[in-house]
């Protein structure tokens, strides 16, 4: 009996810890793709300004709101712009980003087939 | 002949390319949001400086008024700079001045204004700079004119001699 009891509390320690892993993993993600405008080069989760530290915190209560990762990345953008996500969207500001080196991995295979495979 | 053309391309091309990076080297790649945006301004609930109450955005900001919110905090350094201008701005009275303090010790701030003297009709306190984050802030100083409940516009860094000549011929 006292044996069932220990392993029941060992058991619901670990399925508590293991949600609250989740729901760090998930900031983290979120906060590794903001960048910190204070320590431009730096993302939120490197960084420790003030700006940075703000932007936890309210990534934590948007997530404690229940918003998606979407979410969150939309409310960011309407505040401070595409600029702040390290992974912008596909707009019509960034398609030419997005589509370069596809464009550019296109163009070297349609050389590489011309010279050497079209010749034998 | 071909071979010609071929390295007389590949010399343009690697001109050009050259030419195009080393132009992406002069201009500032520091990124500063949209400046002239008009917004909506954020609802949010804060509490009161100096006598630690609660108050609502809607009750400090009033339709068919100048606004200038003016983030500030006893420890930034460019804030004691631009001090002097928001006294003079106040001289005005065509402006409220609402001071937001970011992040800071409250004994630290009530200090920096006695020494230095409260230009503010009304202060809020934003102790972990989530507020900030609501109106698109990065920083302090930071300020924004507002006019009914909109952004009319953003000013990043300290205000000076300029921006108050800007300010006087917006609210004009």
């Amino acid at each position: 009996m006292k044996f069932l009891k220990f392993f029941l509390i060992v058991i619901i320690l670990f399925t508590l810890s293991s949600v609250n892993a989740e729901e760090n993993d998930k900031r983290n993600k979120i906060t590794k793709n903001l960048r910190c405008l204070i320590c431009q080069g730096q993302s939120v989760y490197d960084s420790d300004s003030e700006f940075a530290n703000s932007l936890k915190i309210v990534v934590d209560k948007k997530l404690q709101e229940g918003l998606s990762e979407d979410q969150i990345y939309e409310y960011f953008k309407s505040k401070y712009g595409e600029w702040i996500l390290y992974d912008p969207g596909l707009n019509k500001n960034t398609y030419i980003l997005w589509l370069l080196p596809i464009l550019i991995f296109l163009i070297g295979g349609a050389i590489i087939y011309k010279s050497f495979i079209v010749k034998k | 002949m071909k071979n010609k053309i071929l390295s007389f391309s590949v010399i343009i091309i690697f001109g050009i390319i050259f030419f195009i990076f080393y132009k992406g080297l002069e201009d500032s790649k520091i990124y500063i949001p949209d400046v002239n945006t008009k917004k909506e301004i954020p609802v949010f609930n804060t509490k009161e400086f100096f006598s630690g109450e609660n108050v609502k955005s809607s009750s400090i900001f009033e339709l068919d008024k100048f606004y200038l919110l003016n983030i500030w905090s006893s420890w930034c350094v460019p804030c004691r700079q631009e001090h002097p201008f928001l006294m003079n701005l106040n001289l005005e009275n065509k402006l409220n001045i609402i001071g937001m303090n970011y992040k800071d010790n409250l004994k630290n701030a009530e200090n920096f204004l006695k020494e230095l003297g409260n230009p503010y009709k009304e202060i809020f306190i934003d102790l972990d700079g989530t507020i900030a984050i609501e109106w698109g802030a990065y920083g302090v100083p930071e300020s924004f004119l507002i006019y009914n409940n909109e952004i009319i516009k953003k000013y990043i860094g300290p205000i000076n001699q300029e921006l108050v000549d800007e300010i006087n011929l917006l609210i004009k």
